[in-house]
């Protein structure tokens, strides 16, 4: 009997979280919450997810890039999706919709907040299958 | 130091030269403009050579002469006119006619300088026009600064809308997919936060509306004198209901008249604002007390909490455009994020202070000052 991964999900939105974290128990995970970039960096202190969604903008207009950068320092195989929500980010100075900026921030997938809920196991899936092997 | 380009278009070489000699070593300087301006000047014998340098070279200012061998002067500056270019264009000519005048002036030549004119009256000339040029650099840096602020603004305020919809789309989905089983208290649970949810957008949209008022300026402004202590009663009764809930006691002190010059209107949204934050804040049993006073110069407005607090780092942040503290502390206060900014907004426009100073967990403390102007008695 395989043990079931255990996902990290870091969002500002208590009501986005709790969504989220039912969405992906129900596709066959346990999950770890954390409500800020500074909760999130002091459970990975502690563990090691196999896989990581983050929001982008928390307490920091990049928290999201943020916390990314210190998990693949620390975690350099577990994947990481970052999840954006296009409105917010339009107006930022950093442009996430640019191909270049996105190739620098070594996140292993950008995900638009709201995307249906077989391709987000779908992609999940592949993320986890792409670590094993 | 920034360097303007001139370009002069004259037959005549010493002409041409003369200029350039004059305005080679010239600076303009003044003290309200930062910085200085010198010149490097380009020469055209033609029209058309003239028209080539300003495709391949934009200069900022023309210097013209109508009388050419090839097209004239006034083609030179209809070419310029149609195709909306930029160029401050001083008609520099011996054939001064009125009708030349008028013509060139319709065309947009900003200028007049009749030959033979001497090194004073060229620099003179240039002198107004660089600060023109200036000026006008100035206004389209604000402009463009206004519109990033405004295209900032909206793009939060899309997700602050955003957001909350998207939370109860999601609760609805998951109560249509009895997500939860049996299990009716998680249904509770999010009708609960849509609920929540949906008081936070109204809350955002009433603080929007205020905050539309406060930034539209003029219009509507009704200053006459008024007794913030009026102010603060309506404040407080109309907060009532809402510390009774949630068990704070309002209390009011200072003198029963403290008269300013003022709109009634933005003096209610000023105390509301604070009032209504304090007790949102507050803990269980705890007080606000709002003290009015003046000291001769300035009327001071007091309300003071026994709430949660503001850590240090937050406090410069509170009055930023929908910047809400979200901590373990907040977690089930809503709010806009939009309250603070209307409060210091308006403000400043009374060209006041608001000072905040807090003790995590213990309380905070709202200062403002505005220094009015009172009738004469």
């Amino acid at each position: 009997m395989t043990t079931k991964k255990t996902i990290l999900i870091v969002d500002d939105d208590q009501d986005y979280l709790y969504q989220l974290k039912a969405r992906v128990e129900s596709f066959g995970f346990q999950t770890l919450l954390a409500e800020s970039q500074k909760e999130a960096e002091e459970l990975i202190l502690k563990t090691k997810p196999d896989l990581a969604i983050l929001d982008l903008m928390m307490e920091n207009e990049d928290s999201g890039f943020i916390l990314c950068y210190k998990m693949k320092k620390k975690y350099p195989e577990v994947p990481i999706i970052i999840a954006t929500g296009v409105a917010a980010e339009t107006g930022i100075s950093f442009d996430i919709n640019d191909e270049n900026n996105r190739k620098w921030i070594k996140a292993d997938l950008f995900l638009e907040k709201g995307i249906r809920k077989e391709k987000l196991k779908e992609e999940i899936d592949n993320l986890l299958i792409k670590m094993n092997s | 130091m920034s360097t303007l380009k001139i370009l002069v278009i004259d037959d005549e070489p010493g002409i041409r030269s003369g200029i350039s000699r004059i305005l080679r070593n010239f600076r303009v300087d003044y003290p309200f403009m930062e910085e200085a301006f010198d010149f490097v000047v380009q020469e055209a014998s033609t029209g058309e050579a003239g028209i080539e340098l300003i495709e391949t070279d934009k200069p900022d200012i023309l210097l013209l002469d109508n009388k050419l061998p090839g097209i004239q002067g006034v083609e030179v500056l209809e070419y310029i006119r149609k195709k909306q270019m930029n160029i401050i264009v001083v008609m520099i000519t011996s054939y001064a006619s009125l009708e030349l005048a008028v013509k060139a002036t319709s065309d947009g030549a900003y200028d007049f300088i009749p030959k033979p004119f001497t090194p004073q009256e060229l620099k003179s000339s240039i002198e107004n026009i660089t600060k023109r040029v200036f000026l006008k650099k100035m206004t389209n840096k604000l402009q463009e600064t206004g519109k990033q602020i405004r295209f900032q603004f909206l793009s939060v305020l899309s997700h602050e809308l955003k957001a909350p919809l998207n939370s109860i789309e999601g609760y609805l989905q998951m109560i249509r997919e009895r997500q939860a089983g049996p299990q009716l208290e998680s249904y509770d649970y999010m009708v609960d936060r849509m609920l929540e949810r949906i008081k936070g957008m109204r809350t955002l949209i009433l603080d929007l509306l205020d905050l539309t008022k406060v930034t539209s300026g003029k219009g509507t402004r009704d200053i006459r004198e008024i007794n913030l202590v009026d102010i603060a009663h309506t404040a407080i009764d109309t907060m009532r209901p809402y510390s009774i809930q949630k068990d704070v006691k309002l209390n009011l002190h200072g003198n029963d008249v403290v008269k300013v010059m003022a709109d009634n209107e933005e003096m209610e949204i000023i105390f509301n604002n604070l009032i209504s934050n304090a007790i949102k804040y507050n803990r269980e049993g705890g007080t606000v007390d709002c003290t009015i006073g003046e000291d001769g110069t300035c009327v001071e407005i007091l309300v003071e909490d026994t709430g949660i607090g503001i850590n240090p780092e937050d406090l410069n942040k509170i009055f930023d455009d929908f910047v809400r503290i979200k901590s373990e502390k907040t977690r089930n206060i809503t709010g806009s994020g939009l309250g603070l900014a209307i409060v210091k907004k308006l403000i400043d426009t009374y060209k006041g202070t608001i000072e905040v100073t807090s003790q995590p967990d213990i309380g905070s403390k709202f200062k403002v000052k505005l220094p009015i102007e009172k009738p004469c008695s």
